[in-house]
């Protein structure tokens, strides 16, 4: 049953192997946002401790809606998609493969390099480990809702634009609570409750947005 | 085993075409004709539940395909106008994915021994971007040969390919139909076959006075 | 008569559907007018003047029927998203469709009046508050499915992806309105509470509930009017459509 989710999987991956810069590219541009934010509301430390859970996670929300357009779209165009939508298999399964290789690609990276950045805004080493937590149990369920976002609008003229509308009202509990749980940490309250709710609201988006997203897949591929 | 009944279908505010209903039975093929946007294209992914239907229903072995979607697409296999073909992967590499997605994956061996059947030794592995359009149509076509799916839609399977392929694939198509396979397919060439009968059906002649 | 009684989906027949909707529409138009004419007359003359908040508290006879509206059509919206995913029919999504620009016109009203109320009493056009942010969060929620229709020119495909969406929307809001209020309480921002504060007289309650279903005939009433201009527009070329005397003469 899980073969098909392996067989997208694999091939994502070798595909990504072979067009490595869409890897950097998105990557980068969370490097780029995160390195921005210092130099629009200026260098000192304290004001930039305070405000680096939100500014990671916002970022972390435009790297992953920015990468989004692309996930169904070279599918779409060269004819793959249909065959997906041909597999004898539950599709929602081959979604997951999707988003999976996905966020492998895209969001793997991003949450890795985050420790790094962390130094810039001179946060202590606990804070880091929770927002290196907190990215790695948010960031899937980013891909998860975003990928419903993709699907309805695939294919569409403007529609890149058009997904960040749709999305980003719905990554805000993630963003919520994210965010929350570093700075939590930060203040000495501890980020334990928070990291919770976000780890039931990826296994919420876990269920909804694979179904949601082959709905919108088939509807918007005929 | 496939049973149309009824059919109507729309592309926006257009209807495509309605009261469309035909079957076919195993050693049978369905040869679709009409004039560009008289909707085969349309029908063919209607067969394949990727379209909707306004109104009709289309049935595999007397139940509708929806109710059976996993059921019925492991005993079919469609090729559209674009051939799902990744630019980056190799002909091989392309071959084994799209059987490893249809639920019937080959080994490496048997990608290059089928290739090398449809003529392309040699350019197993260089990525698709560098083939040309009818190499990577044979690329796609070459699931044929390894497929075991009863039901074939093939949407102009012929376009794009040299005297060769043509007839490689219409031998193809024929020995399928033989052994009891079924097939769909629009195209504006003649299919000769030896045995098992072909139907025709023509989309858009109310309109237009075609017979 | 009782045939038309026992068969519910007789009405989800355009044809038959059309003229049944500018009935309704003219009636709840009619409601609407009398009620809101009513309504305002309290909230002006007859509600008393709050003993905190002075006269510029009278402006909730307005946001909160507005900000009960927009939760209302948003979750009426998923019902018809689902009616029709389920029952393939055509007139529930022309139903959503054509709620959809009154619901964000109630949300665009509720965070306006809350504006409005905001600076006298707090002091600031704008604040965090749990309600207003989530208020605005279904504000984008319906900009989007808006958007989205707009951008499918492909009226089969349009219906089905915004059903999907509000589906999919219904499900986030108590999600959203949970997380909004768990974050408004750790900052412990301000809390504009509205309704409480000052316990209630009973008239204002009264005209409250008055606004409310003012507002719901008048919801009733454009949304009608939308969704026959929709199925003029999706059946123009069917005979009945011909057939009407607005359209043949």
């Amino acid at each position: 049953m899980f073969d098909v989710f392996f067989a997208i999987l694999r091939r994502d991956l070798l595909l990504a192997m072979r067009r490595r810069t869409d890897v950097f590219t998105t990557l980068f541009f969370f490097v780029i946002v995160v390195s921005l934010f210092p130099l629009g509301i200026g260098p000192e430390l304290n004001t930039l401790r305070l405000i680096a859970p939100g500014v990671f996670w916002v970022a972390a929300l435009l790297a992953s809606m920015l990468a989004l357009e692309k996930l169904f779209l070279v599918d779409y165009q060269d004819g793959a998609l249909e065959q997906m939508l041909l597999a004898p298999q539950p599709l929602s399964l081959l979604v997951l493969g999707k988003v999976a290789a996905h966020w492998l690609i895209t969001g793997l990276p991003l949450v890795l390099l985050s420790p790094l950045l962390g130094l810039q805004y001179d946060l202590p080493g606990e804070t880091i480990e929770v927002l290196l937590l907190t990215l790695l149990l948010g960031t899937p369920a980013l891909s998860l809702i975003g990928s419903i976002g993709a699907a309805l609008t695939l294919g569409l003229r403007g529609g890149g634009v058009l997904v960040s509308l749709l999305v980003l009202p719905l990554y805000i509990p993630v963003l919520i609570f994210g965010a929350g749980a570093v700075e939590a940490q930060a203040s000495g309250l501890g980020g334990g409750g928070h990291l919770f709710m976000l780890g039931a609201m990826g296994l919420a988006a876990l269920v909804v947005a694979p179904l949601a997203t082959s709905a919108a897949l088939r509807v918007s591929a005929e | 085993m496939l049973e149309v009944v009824n059919l109507q279908c729309t592309r926006g505010d257009r209807r495509l075409f309605s009261g469309v209903a035909f079957q076919l039975e195993p050693g049978e093929l369905l040869h679709l004709h009409g004039h560009n946007g008289s909707g085969k294209t349309t029908l063919m992914r209607a067969l394949c539940g990727l379209v909707t239907p306004t109104q009709g229903e289309i049935r595999w072995k007397g139940a509708p395909i929806r109710r059976q979607r996993e059921e019925y697409h492991a005993e079919l296999l469609y090729l559209g106008h674009k051939n799902g073909i990744k630019d980056d992967l190799t002909g091989v590499e392309n071959l084994r994915a799209a059987c490893r997605l249809a639920g019937t994956p080959i080994s490496e061996k048997e990608a290059w021994a089928v290739l090398e059947k449809l003529g392309l030794r040699g350019h197993e592995d260089l990525p698709s971007r560098v083939l040309s359009q009818g190499q990577q149509k044979r690329v796609a076509l070459a699931r044929l040969l390894v497929s075991r799916a009863p039901l074939w839609l093939l949407d102009e399977p012929f376009v794009g390919l040299d005297a060769a392929a043509v007839e490689l694939l219409q031998s193809v198509v024929r020995d399928h139909v033989e052994e009891g396979g079924l097939v769909v397919l629009t195209t504006h060439q003649e299919v000769a076959l030896t045995s098992g009968r072909v139907k025709r059906l023509r989309l858009g002649w109310k309109k237009d006075g075609h017979v | 008569m009782s045939s038309r009684i026992l068969n519910w989906f007789k009405f989800a027949s355009p044809a038959t559907f059309y003229p049944l909707a500018g009935t309704i529409g003219r009636a709840a138009a009619a409601v609407a007018v009398v009620l809101l004419a009513v309504g305002l007359y309290m909230s002006f003359f007859v509600a008393p003047t709050d003993y905190k908040q002075g006269e510029g508290y009278r402006i909730i006879f307005v946001h909160v029927p507005a900000a009960w509206m927009s939760m209302f059509i948003y979750v009426v919206m998923a019902f018809w998203a689902a009616t029709g995913l389920v029952f393939r029919t055509r007139l529930s999504f022309m139903m959503a469709r054509a709620l959809a620009p009154t619901g964000a016109l109630m949300t665009f009203i509720a965070l306006w009046t809350g504006a409005f109320w905001g600076k006298p009493m707090w002091g600031a056009w704008w604040v965090w508050d749990a309600r207003l942010t989530s208020e605005l969060i279904l504000f984008f929620l319906y900009v989007g499915y808006i958007a989205l229709q707009g951008a499918i020119p492909d009226v089969r495909r349009g219906d089905r992806a915004g059903a999907i969406l509000l589906l999919v929307g219904v499900v986030n809001i108590p999600i959203i309105y949970f997380s909004v209020k768990w974050w408004n309480t750790l900052h412990q921002g301000a809390s504009v509470s509205i309704t409480k504060g000052s316990s209630m007289a009973a008239v204002m309650l009264e005209t409250m509930l008055i606004m409310t279903f003012a507002f719901w005939a008048y919801a009733i009433a454009v949304a009608m009017a939308r969704v026959r201009l929709i199925i003029l527009e999706r059946e123009r070329d069917t005979r009945w459509v011909s057939e009407l005397p607005e359209v043949a003469g």
